[in-house]
């Protein structure tokens, strides 16, 4: 039968199927970090079990680690207990951890393709709903719960019920200065932060096959936003060079067998979707969120919307709520919107290829008075390639701050937040009431419309610079 | 895992959608390693607000959340469902969950309902003209009452089992043991493992 790619990943790991009970399926790779995992180390603590493949299991520091003085203690006390109690299951169960200050510490989702651990065809979970960033690769990756997290500990296995599957199907090719953020930005304004609930996407077409592997994760990383369990894009050339020569990555003739099978994950011809959406990439331009929702965004080139112009009463009320929490009005051009801040990084934009984007547009400009700049790498492995290629030499001259790697500001669990009422354009994947800090208004921006804001001090795309 | 099987409580009607898992508990309230105390961080930004719905005394002993469509979405923290219990909610009813939110609550064992959403409007509206009205989520029947309201929820039969008899699924799948062991040994020779 004709199968899509999700379904052969999938039927490659049920261990066992019986009538009436969800599949259980095999897990390949479990990535922890310190906000998700205290709670099922405990558990398997308290009920004497053991951690059934610490040798399929790698944890990192990243959501609460401190992105500046990462030598000193960290300050919060609580996020220093919650580090250490990382660092404290970490070696009691024998997991791999890569501490802050060490070369392969990083955003969970930035380090595991990094490292080659992210191969095509893998089932790959993290407490962390972003985990289908790893779908760029045409692996089956997806977020999970503390008890999920807990139940892949002791036995490397999840119970789970079938997806449906979505294709997304983006055709033409960008123009220049449109990136995979607006592609994905404009597929959940298009379906809705619920339109893929229930779903695998496939993103196919040859706007993706022309992306690289940063843009895939992109893309993929996002899924979630339109409420997808997992995003994915088959694996070609382009996946394979990525891999090939990191320090996981099949070797000799295990390369070859490996490149083999994986060239078989494509969906068959003849398969069908559950649901078909499509998407004209010569029609996208630059685009931003105006709201509270990642749904809820536009092209800079156009204004913020009228809540009355929503047919549908319950998306004209969130946009009035989103509209009095954002302190915008109707009919404003997205590019007068002024901000304070501008974020570069995140597991969506913190790759070096984003970090060169901005570096791209910022270089030999300044960022404006008012606006503070953060750049945030993704991992110690791209800060440490940018400085290799002058990148961080660039922000520092634009005025911008140069950081260590960890999620930062994009969820404000370190000291990294917005104040109340103040406005960032921000690389990162939610615009959520109070998500970079109580009371911030956050824009979702692509690297280069970070970077031109930051310029101009108001929404930009490079083309107004 | 505490056993569920009819729940009848007061209800909190929360007329909002896309409550998203930042609104239910932000991510500073994260920080603790154990699973109790979170009811401190559940709704906090919207908690300082004296015209909140769960300031309100009249819905002070709330047990059932009815909420508006994609309530859940966005952050997989089960912080999200351990606020929500802590606090003490049995259940939400939605017509809509965001699909890791949904997962989290059915194996912590806060039951999700989903109903339509002109069931979750009509139960708004009683429930803000009368907060003393009981609704009942009964499991066994797979039926949410309340006054002359009577509507059947879908569940899967295995789901409701397990809560039902409030097992945990790691136990569960711990039975089948020889079944991975054995799957190991068929899995791709170039899988990468991490040591
Ligand atoms: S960068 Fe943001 S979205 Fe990504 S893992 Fe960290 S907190 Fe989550």
């Amino acid at each position: 039968m004709a199968r899509t790619m999700a379904e052969k990943v999938w039927e490659e790991h049920v261990v066992r199927r019986a009538e009436g009970e969800p599949d259980l399926l095999y897990i390949d790779l479990h990535l922890v970090h310190e906000v998700t995992s205290p709670q099922a180390f405990e558990g398997l603590r308290l009920a004497n079990r053991r951690l059934r493949r610490p040798d399929l299991t790698i944890a990192t520091e990243d959501h609460n680690v401190p992105t500046e003085n990462i030598f000193l203690p960290i300050a919060d006390p609580v996020s220093r207990t919650q580090v250490e109690t990382l660092r404290k299951n970490a070696s009691e169960f024998g997991v791999r951890l890569h501490q802050m200050g060490d070369i392969d510490q990083g955003i969970v989702h930035v380090i595991g393709p990094q490292l080659g651990l992210t191969q095509p065809g893998m089932t790959i979970v993290c407490g962390d709903s972003h985990t289908s960033t790893h779908g760029a690769f045409g692996a089956l990756a997806f977020g999970i719960g503390t008890s999920q997290v807990e139940h892949v500990m002791a036995t490397q296995t999840l119970p789970m019920t079938p997806f449906k599957t979505m294709a997304v199907n983006v055709t033409g090719s960008l123009k220049p200065g449109v990136t995979a953020k607006d592609i994905i930005l404009a597929v959940i304004a298009k379906i809705g932060t619920g339109g893929g609930q229930g779903y695998v996407i496939e993103y196919r077409g040859e706007a993706i096959r022309a992306l690289s592997m940063e843009a895939r994760m992109t893309i993929c990383n996002m899924s979630i936003e339109a409420g997808a369990r997992a995003g994915m894009i088959a694996p070609d050339q382009t996946t394979f060079d990525y891999i090939k020569g990191r320090p996981h990555a099949p070797k000799g003739e295990l390369w070859d067998q490996a490149v083999e099978y994986w060239k078989t994950l494509v969906t068959d011809e003849d398969a069908v979707f559950d649901k078909e959406v499509f998407l004209d990439a010569d029609e996208l331009s630059p685009f931003v969120t105006w709201g509270t929702n990642p749904g809820q965004g536009a092209p800079l080139d156009s204004v913020v919307p009228d809540p009355a112009s929503f047919e549908d009463p319950v998306e004209r009320a969130a946009a009035e709520k989103a509209l009095a929490y954002m302190d915008l009005k109707p009919g404003t051009p997205l590019r007068d919107i002024r901000v304070d801040t501008v974020f570069v990084g995140s597991c969506t934009n913190g790759r070096i290829e984003d970090l060169r984007a901005a570096a791209e547009v910022i270089k030999g400009r300044k960022v404006a008075d008012h606006v503070r700049m953060l750049v945030v790498p993704g991992s110690q492995r791209v800060k440490e390639q940018a400085a290799a290629e002058g990148l961080d030499e660039i922000f520092k001259a634009a005025g911008a701050e140069w950081r260590e790697a960890g999620c930062s500001m994009c969820l404000g669990m370190n000291p990294d937040t917005l104040k109340p009422g103040e406005r960032s354009a921000s690389t990162s994947n939610r615009n959520f009431e109070g998500r970079q800090g109580k009371g911030g208004r956050t824009h979702l921006v692509s690297p280069l419309v970070a970077a031109a804001t930051a310029v101009r001090g108001t929404l930009s795309s490079p083309a107004d610079l | 895992m505490e056993k569920f099987t009819v729940h009848t409580g007061r209800a909190v009607p929360l007329r909002r959608s896309n409550v998203d898992t930042d609104q239910i508990i932000p991510a500073v309230y994260l920080k603790r390693v154990s699973r109790t105390g979170f009811e401190d961080g559940l709704f906090a930004a919207w908690r300082a607000d004296p015209d909140f719905v769960l300031n309100k005394p009249e819905y002070a002993e709330g047990t059932v959340l009815i909420a508006g469509p994609d309530f859940g979405t966005g952050s997989s923290r089960e912080h999200a469902v351990w606020a929500l219990q802590n606090y003490g909610f049995k259940a939400v009813l939605s017509s809509r969950f965001a699909d890791i939110f949904r997962g989290n609550s059915l194996k912590g064992g806060l039951l999700t309902v989903v109903l339509p959403q002109p069931v979750i409007e009509k139960l708004w509206d009683m429930v803000e003209a009368d907060p003393t009205t009981e609704v009942t989520v009964d499991l066994v029947e797979r039926q949410v009452r309340a006054g002359d309201l009577v509507e059947p929820f879908e569940l899967d039969d295995y789901t409701r089992w397990r809560l039902m008899e409030g097992l945990d699924d790691i136990d569960l799948t711990l039975r089948h043991t020889d079944a991975i062991a054995e799957y190991e040994k068929r899995r791709k020779p170039w899988l990468p493992v991490t040591q």
